[in-house]
């Protein structure tokens, strides 16, 4: 059996006006994967992160996050992810403990569950010492380490990363990855937009969109096998020149 | 509710931890009143002044006597004719004329009344105010005592004309003018400063994820400048009062009720700004240029809207603190109810309803 999907999307349309960002996409994602969302600027990966948030409603289509629809249950969907930017989003001037506090309160987290999971997480990344240290101080490839921490320390159903790795080093990386592995063995389910062609491969299922559609979704080795590429950075090449010749 | 009192929290810890937010917040304001206070209405001395006397009697040389060994003016000129006034103030060093009428001490001995006409120089409007001031308080200085002894009591009236600059009112125009910018500057120009700050920083995405709602975001943000504007306003009411004399006349619950009305209204345009403001510097950029500046120039607080030219008079009706300015005079100095001024409150209820209803507008647009 098929693990069940914890993301379906059919027929989604996004129109602004008479430009169509997102057209007719389908897709689905299942319980616990890590599901790439790649595609060039301006490909309309943004809106269609939106529109899953419940920050934005579709022109048209059906779909649903973690059970419940996009149109009316913003809300309900709202707690059951969490987010991630490339800007790592903590407060420069608060301490490690007073923004996972503070991200925590927002969820409605209670203070004995918070303190509980903080020395979790402060053990786990094995920085207790920085626990009253400003974000301001902190390393980069810390902060995004500990941004994502705090993306999941709800433990939400789905944690959705948009490109989560700009700017950091190769090593940094790799050990991002390494945590969100460690999210998806937990069974949150990861989805992810990237730059990076190599962090594709690491991926379970990959999506590619070209123009507001979705021109490829599979597996990387699938992918790399239907385009007769070498790497994923090849499969893109050979989409997008399909596309524009 | 747990939820947002930390998010509040948040947003005080923000604001404590930086400096340079709460040099804003609470020396800027002090150090401006005290600075408008002390430069503007600077206490005077040596005034140039120049004396038309047509009468040259006992009493007409005993009040320029007075006047002029006051300390505070200086005798520069005797004038022998009238149309040496208007020469005398073009040279510009002399900044008051006293013109004393023909039969001055027999129309204020037989008659009981005689009349002293005090021209100023209101190029300089607050200047003048006051040596127009510090002269009548010697010549009524001067008819108190003349009239200690005396059952039917003399009096001299004086006609004041400021050259000019006809239509200047009031010394106390700062302690206002003062608490409308600074609440202006708080409210304003700091919450969509904090508000900027989020968007820059990205943190602004992950609130609008989170399950707080938007309303909520902005609120949060908003709640402790509310606090820190209000308590600048009873700073500078304080100050206006016990180091200017500045007077309150009227009720205080009132003035602060009006002084929470303005800083809410601030506090919506403020929410406006940030909506179209992506970064701080924009932010900061359009708070100057659209608030500060207008604030400054166009509210009647420096420069009196009568004598603006009448473009300028019109756009004088959107500034908003030019209805606090009057409001606040209005019960300062005057001691009047909302009875006189409800005008005024109603404009800036309904701008800040305007300003409300145009961000939630933009910020939906922006969420698209």
């Amino acid at each position: 059996m098929e693990k069940q999907p914890i993301i379906v999307v059919e027929n989604l349309v996004k129109k602004f006006g008479n430009f169509v960002a997102n057209d007719n996409l389908t897709f689905r994602v299942k319980k616990g994967e890590i599901f790439g969302f790649l595609g060039a600027n301006g490909a309309g990966k943004t809106t269609a992160i939106k529109i899953l948030c419940g920050l934005s409603s579709p022109t048209s289509g059906k779909v649903t996050v973690a059970g419940f629809d996009v149109y009316r249950e913003t809300n309900k969907i709202k707690q059951n992810i969490g987010y991630m930017s490339q800007k790592f989003s903590l407060y420069e001037n608060l301490t490690v403990k007073e923004n996972i506090r503070f991200y925590a309160g927002i969820y409605g987290l209670n203070k004995k569950v918070i303190d509980e999971r903080m020395e979790e997480l402060l053990s786990g990344l094995n920085i207790q010492e920085l626990k009253n240290t400003l974000i301001a101080s902190l390393p980069l490839g810390w902060k995004q380490k500990l941004a994502f921490s705090i993306a999941i320390f709800h433990k939400p159903k789905i944690v959705f990363l948009d490109e989560p790795t700009g700017g950091v080093d190769p090593i940094a990386r790799r050990q991002f990855w390494d945590m969100i592995y460690d999210a998806a063995r937990n069974g949150i389910t990861v989805f992810v937009t990237t730059h990076y062609m190599d962090e594709a491969e690491y991926c379970d299922r990959v999506s590619i969109m070209v123009d507001g559609r979705i021109e490829a979704l599979d597996t990387p080795a699938a992918l790399k096998k239907a385009f007769a590429a070498e790497n994923m950075d090849g499969v893109f090449l050979k989409l997008a020149r399909k596309k524009s010749n | 509710m747990h939820r947002f009192l930390g998010f509040v929290k948040k947003e005080f810890f923000h604001i404590f931890r930086d400096g340079r937010t709460m040099l804003v917040l609470f020396g800027i304001p002090v150090v401006q009143l005290l600075i408008f206070g002390y430069v503007v209405t600077n206490e005077i001395k040596d005034i140039k002044i120049a004396i038309f006397d047509q009468s040259k009697d006992e009493v007409t040389i005993e009040i320029s006597n007075k006047i002029i060994s006051s300390g505070y003016f200086k005798l520069e000129k005797n004038l022998d004719n009238i149309s040496n006034i208007e020469e005398i103030f073009r040279e510009g060093y002399v900044k008051e004329v006293i013109v004393f009428e023909p039969d001055f001490a027999r129309k204020f001995e037989r008659e009981g009344i005689a009349a002293i006409q005090i021209l100023a120089d209101a190029s300089d409007a607050n200047t003048a105010n006051l040596i127009v001031n510090y002269t009548n308080a010697i010549i009524m200085d001067y008819v108190k005592k003349v009239n200690g002894s005396n059952q039917m009591p003399m009096k001299i009236e004086p006609e004041v004309r400021m050259i000019y600059n006809e239509g200047m009112k009031g010394v106390y125009m700062f302690v206002p003018g003062t608490m409308a910018l600074i609440l202006m500057l708080v409210s304003a120009m700091m919450t969509s400063i904090s508000i900027a700050r989020e968007k820059e920083m990205g943190t602004m995405e992950v609130l609008l994820v989170s399950p707080l709602k938007p309303f909520q975001i902005v609120t949060g943000k908003v709640i402790p400048y509310v606090v820190f504007a209000f308590i600048n306003a009873v700073t500078i009411i304080v100050i206006g009062h016990f180091v200017f004399g500045m007077p309150i006349k009227g009720s205080v619950l009132f003035l602060l009720a009006e002084s929470f009305l303005f800083i809410s209204m601030a506090l919506s345009l403020g929410i406006l700004i940030s909506t179209m403001a992506k970064s701080q510097q924009v932010a900061m950029f359009i708070s100057v240029f659209v608030l500060m500046l207008p604030t400054l120039l166009l509210s009647g607080f420096i420069f009196p809207i009568e004598n603006m030219p009448v473009i300028l008079q019109w756009l004088s009706y959107i500034m908003p603190p030019k209805y606090f300015i009057i409001i606040i005079k209005n019960i300062m100095l005057k001691g009047t109810g909302i009875a006189f001024v409800w005008k005024e409150t109603l404009i800036l209820f309904g701008m800040m309803l305007f300003f409300i209803a145009v961000s939630v507008k933009k910020f939906k647009i922006r969420l698209e």
